[in-house]
């Protein structure tokens, strides 16, 4: 269980939720409030104030690439540092790559001439591929057509009923996490208020 | 053979070609009249002063002054360091990866010449210890700068990738690994290119100081090979520490990408 107690950075909190394993909760707010800053947060990717704790362990009691592989952020803007797909993505990952519709191939393709919404479905296969046990997603559909997006949707349905991860999913897009998330919030300046 | 001695005339007679180039560049828009200028009047004064210092000090041989201009002379070569840094550290650590990088690798290097290459009684001997010291601080300088730039400017420009690969749960040294050893590439080519090209291409200037001064060409060769090795060596390590404090302090206690503590741009 993901549990966020007095979380505070820049001038936003204090933040308090729990987040089940298998549970699903919404964020949205409007843009430019902090959405993003508050899964980097999470991620320990920013410095903050308050408590993360996951199964009742603090953050801070775990190294931080060990946090991070446990608790998998998705950013909006996706990286990557190699010439081609195969060094960043395990062909473990094939599966998953191929209900997100990739051919065999896709392991050399050229990052460079990857459109920006295979980008983001390709991160999220890498970001899955660490078997985080939460999944902070941001925007993970922005950048994709109405198909690509249901797909991607579908996938992050089957991949929480099979391995029930907690999830934080943050969305501008407020008929989407109608239909993703079990819980929602509206986050604010001042805390997260329930919709 | 003696030293033909110069006299101020000979000098004015050089300054003539700045105030060229400064007309020139007046002319022609170039907006460098004003710098050339300045520091052609820099060059004059500062080694005007530091020829009396050494001067004065080959006359009074004592540890305590030799310490003392060496502090004046790193305090001096870091400010330099800092102010090439388009976005250096904030605080006192902008002045200080730089200062502490040259003070282990140009100290410690310019000793060893001095105690068990060149052996000389006493070791601070300011006729060998501030030249010594002086030329592997200027070059030590050089790979410093270039080193700790790079790194800033890249992780400035490539934070996405640095904390895409955190955030898939890599550890800040592997995160910042290709960067680090760029940087530590690009402050350590200036000197191997100038070894490449020493003798075959530019006369370096100690060696031909040496010979106009009257030395023997073979001994005055002998001393360069000496003074390059040493600030290869020097450029080297001073290059490596500086980029490797550098890079920690980029991250915190908790492997986060720190570039708040970076400044200016």
């Amino acid at each position: 269980m993901l549990k966020i107690e007095d979380l505070r950075f820049q001038d936003i909190g204090p933040l308090n939720l729990e987040v089940a394993q298998g549970e699903c909760v919404g964020i949205t707010g409007t843009s430019g409030i902090g959405k993003s800053l508050f899964l980097r947060a999470v991620a320990d990717m920013d410095p903050h104030e308050g408590r993360v704790l996951l199964d009742g362990v603090d953050s801070g009691k775990i190294p931080p690439p060990e946090w991070r592989k446990r608790v998998g952020l998705l950013p909006a803007e996706s990286a990557w540092w190699f010439d081609t797909v195969e060094p960043h993505i395990s062909r473990n990952g094939w599966k998953g790559l191929e209900r997100l519709g990739f051919p065999p191939d896709v392991f050399d393709w050229q990052i460079a001439r990857l459109s920006s919404g295979e980008r983001q479905r390709l991160s999220l296969i890498r970001m899955l591929a660490n078997g985080p046990s939460v999944l902070l997603l941001d925007e993970p559909t922005a950048n994709l057509d109405a198909e690509s997006g249901a797909r991607v949707e579908d996938f992050l349905g089957d991949y929480r009923n099979e391995k029930r991860p907690a999830i934080l999913w943050v969305s501008h897009d407020i008929s989407q996490i109608e239909r993703a998330a079990d819980r929602r919030f509206r986050l604010l300046k001042t805390g997260l208020e329930p919709l | 053979m003696q030293v033909i001695p110069l006299s101020p005339l000979d000098l004015s007679i050089a300054g003539l070609l700045i105030i060229a180039i400064a007309l020139i560049s007046l002319r022609m828009n170039l907006k460098l009249e004003r710098q050339v200028m300045v520091a052609a009047i820099r060059t004059t004064l500062q080694l005007l002063l530091i020829g009396l210092v050494l001067k004065a000090l080959f006359t009074h041989v004592h540890p305590a002054w030799l310490v003392l201009v060496a502090t004046v002379m790193l305090t001096a070569a870091g400010r330099e360091v800092m102010s090439r840094q388009k976005r250096r550290f904030s605080g006192l650590w902008g002045f200080g990866v730089g200062t502490v990088s040259m003070c282990i690798s140009s100290f410690s290097i310019t000793l060893l010449a001095l105690t068990v290459i060149i052996d000389i009684d006493p070791w601070y001997e300011p006729r060998y210890a501030i030249p010594l010291l002086g030329m592997l601080l200027g070059n030590t300088m050089n790979g410093i700068s270039i080193g700790l730039d790079r790194l800033t400017m890249t992780a400035w420009d490539q934070r996405t990738i640095i904390e895409g690969r955190l955030m898939l749960g890599q550890d800040a040294k592997e995160a910042i690994g290709d960067i680090r050893r760029e940087s530590i590439r690009g402050g350590l080519i200036p000197i191997i290119n100038a070894m490449s090209a020493a003798g075959l291409v530019s006369l370096p200037g100690m060696m031909t100081g040496q010979i106009l001064g009257g030395s023997p060409p073979m001994e005055a060769v002998k001393y360069q090979i000496l003074i390059m090795f040493l600030i290869a060596g020097g450029t080297g390590f001073g290059t490596m520490t500086a980029v490797w404090l550098g890079a920690r302090r980029l991250f915190d206690e908790r492997q986060r990408l720190r570039l708040d503590r970076l400044r200016g741009g």
